[in-house]
């Protein structure tokens, strides 16, 4: 039965209002960002970018900045590797215990992330390491690197194993059926799962909470400020941060774009 | 081709692997260990007494359990209504916005969640930009809805929503068109469709949404502290104190092994109902 006009209309119209009720809250931060009051209050009297100007120049945000950055980067560097194996026996290989660790790599995503980082504290206590940013990559990985690889297993499902199979028939070995074949074609999903991966981490708070010992990173910070001692910088680095992983975005998706119609275009000419 | 299936399957699932091992089953056992230790040590070089499991119901802790698996439990229920329309538009109606719709929900999960429960803190409190303005423009305020258990709900709602929208949208994609047409042919209202069709074969992703959502607002921290003010002491709220103000690590790691016996029971009952390669799209 397709659906009457006016339902469409309202679905679309209801729509809308989802996304500006997810998007609201960074509405009332970008503006918050922008008073010039140091306490802040609705409607905004002064408009000043003030507090960007003193962001840009505190050595506490560079720092915050360089330690969200290195262990993001790390976790996207081992969590693509990961992934990239992982989800060859997540969907492509037909080996005996494939179900079973489909559904155990599903467990980490389920947990509370906050519990997860407190297990990893103890356990690292009681193997004797001082916690720092290096412990907060591992934190991280145990719950990106599983969402990395269901990223790449969508892709690897799509796959067809008969070009392995036809490379190793013409006499290619494991090794260079995995670069030359298996690599290529797991490509957008690996570039969509470090894009996942980067920005999930980059946003993580819950798991960075108890395992990043005296280092911070940023989103920790800001929730420090939040609950005890408000600081006009808040909505400032919020809105840094934000634009910052949107940009990203933004271009990734400029970029395939623009190689999808660059394909279409050669495709169309041949 | 088999037997060399077999072994690349299980030589590339090894990193992952280790990589879930050191950092999930190891901690998870050290949480077990540490639970049964006597209150207030460090090391887990003593007699297992198993007081904190005693503490947990002596010291009411048992409530803040109760709150936050009923606030969960609540606002679980509140997301299945509302994203109901909305998945099924993503995987029925719409054809470019389900994209749009799509990009717009996943980009709003890359910005922190403290950041956005703080945008609501700017939104909703006393001059604030909704209080703010109105008291501008007519002269009166009103309280703000800040700080209590509603607000509470709601920011779960607002923060899992992405995690019951997309599992259900991808449930309704599998109930099949002809199916639903059959049933109108034959006389079903509306209703008898949406109760006896779309529901029963859209079942897996409601089960994997609420799953999600439920086991996901269980544990939520953020929610309470920054929202509600701590009107009321979220579980996950308790595991934090004891292990940073209280310094009681067992009883700590004992709250946590409540919460991770629900949550986990949960989560495989539910992976086990779900047949993971007709969700993600096998083609073979």
């Amino acid at each position: 039965m397709p659906t009457s006009r006016s339902t469409r209309i309202v679905l679309y119209v209801y729509g809308i209002l989802v996304i500006a009720f997810l998007y609201l809250p960074l509405v009332s931060v970008a503006f918050a960002s922008v008073s010039r009051a140091r306490y802040l209050s609705f409607p905004i009297k002064r408009y000043s970018t003030k507090w960007y100007g003193e962001a840009v120049e505190s050595s506490t945000v560079s720092e915050l900045l360089t330690t969200s950055l290195t262990v993001a980067v790390l976790v996207t560097v081992i969590s693509v590797v990961v992934a990239f194996f992982g989800a060859l026996a997540f969907a492509r290989y037909q080996w005996r215990y494939r179900t079973t660790f489909q559904k155990l790599i599903l467990l980490p995503i389920f947990f509370p992330q906050t519990v997860l980082g407190l297990a990893l504290l103890m356990w690292f206590n009681s193997l004797g390491i001082i916690p720092s940013w290096k412990t907060a990559v591992v934190a991280h990985l145990v719950w990106i690197a599983p969402i990395a690889t269901l990223i790449v297993s969508i892709r690897a499902y799509s796959f067809d194993p008969a070009l392995e199979e036809a490379a190793r028939d013409m006499g290619a070995g494991t090794w260079t059926i995995l670069r030359e074949i298996t690599l290529p074609l797991l490509m957008p999903g690996m570039v969509s799962a470090a894009l996942f991966a980067f920005l999930l981490s980059w946003g993580n708070f819950p798991l960075s909470l108890f395992t990043t010992g005296a280092d911070s990173t940023l989103p920790e910070w800001l929730y420090a400020k939040m609950v005890s001692g408000y600081s006009p910088l808040v909505p400032t680095l919020g809105v840094m941060s934000v634009v910052g992983s949107f940009l990203l975005i933004l271009t990734a998706l400029a970029v395939a774009w623009l190689l999808r119609t660059n394909r279409e275009a050669r495709a169309a000419q041949n | 081709m088999r037997t060399l299936d077999r072994k690349l399957g299980l030589l590339s699932s090894l990193p992952l692997a280790v990589v879930l091992v050191v950092s999930f089953l190891a901690p998870l056992v050290v949480v077990a260990i540490f639970s049964v230790m006597p209150q207030k040590v460090f090391s887990l070089t003593n007699m297992p007494d198993f007081s904190s499991y005693a503490v947990f119901f002596d010291q009411g802790y048992y409530k803040s359990l109760l709150w936050s698996l009923g606030m969960a439990l609540v606002s679980t229920v509140i997301l299945l209504v509302v994203c109901w329309p909305l998945s099924y538009a993503m995987a029925k109606v719409f054809k470019k916005f389900t994209l749009v719709l799509t990009i717009a929900v996943v980009m709003s999960l890359f910005v922190s969640e403290n950041i956005r429960l703080f945008g609501w803190v700017l939104t909703l409190m006393k001059g604030g930009l909704i209080e703010g303005h109105i008291r501008a423009w007519t002269g009166v305020g009103f309280d703000s809805p800040l700080y209590g258990v509603p607000i509470i709900v709601f920011g779960l709602v607002y923060v899992y929503l992405p995690f019951m929208l997309f599992p259900l949208a991808q449930g309704i994609a599998m109930v099949p068109d002809d199916t639903r047409q059959a049933a109108y042919d034959l006389g079903a209202t509306r209703w008898q469709v949406l109760w006896q069709i779309e529901v029963p074969l859209a079942a897996p992703g409601i089960v994997v949404g609420s799953l999600l959502s439920f086991v996901l607002a269980a544990g939520a921290l953020a929610e309470s502290k920054i929202l509600g003010g701590q009107a009321v002491i979220a579980i996950a709220d308790d595991i934090e104190t004891a292990f940073t103000f209280g310094q009681n690590w067992p009883l700590g790691s004992a709250l946590s092994m409540i919460l991770i016996v629900i949550i986990g029971g949960l989560a495989l009952f539910g992976v086990s109902k779900v047949d993971l390669d007709a969700i993600m799209g096998r083609k073979r």
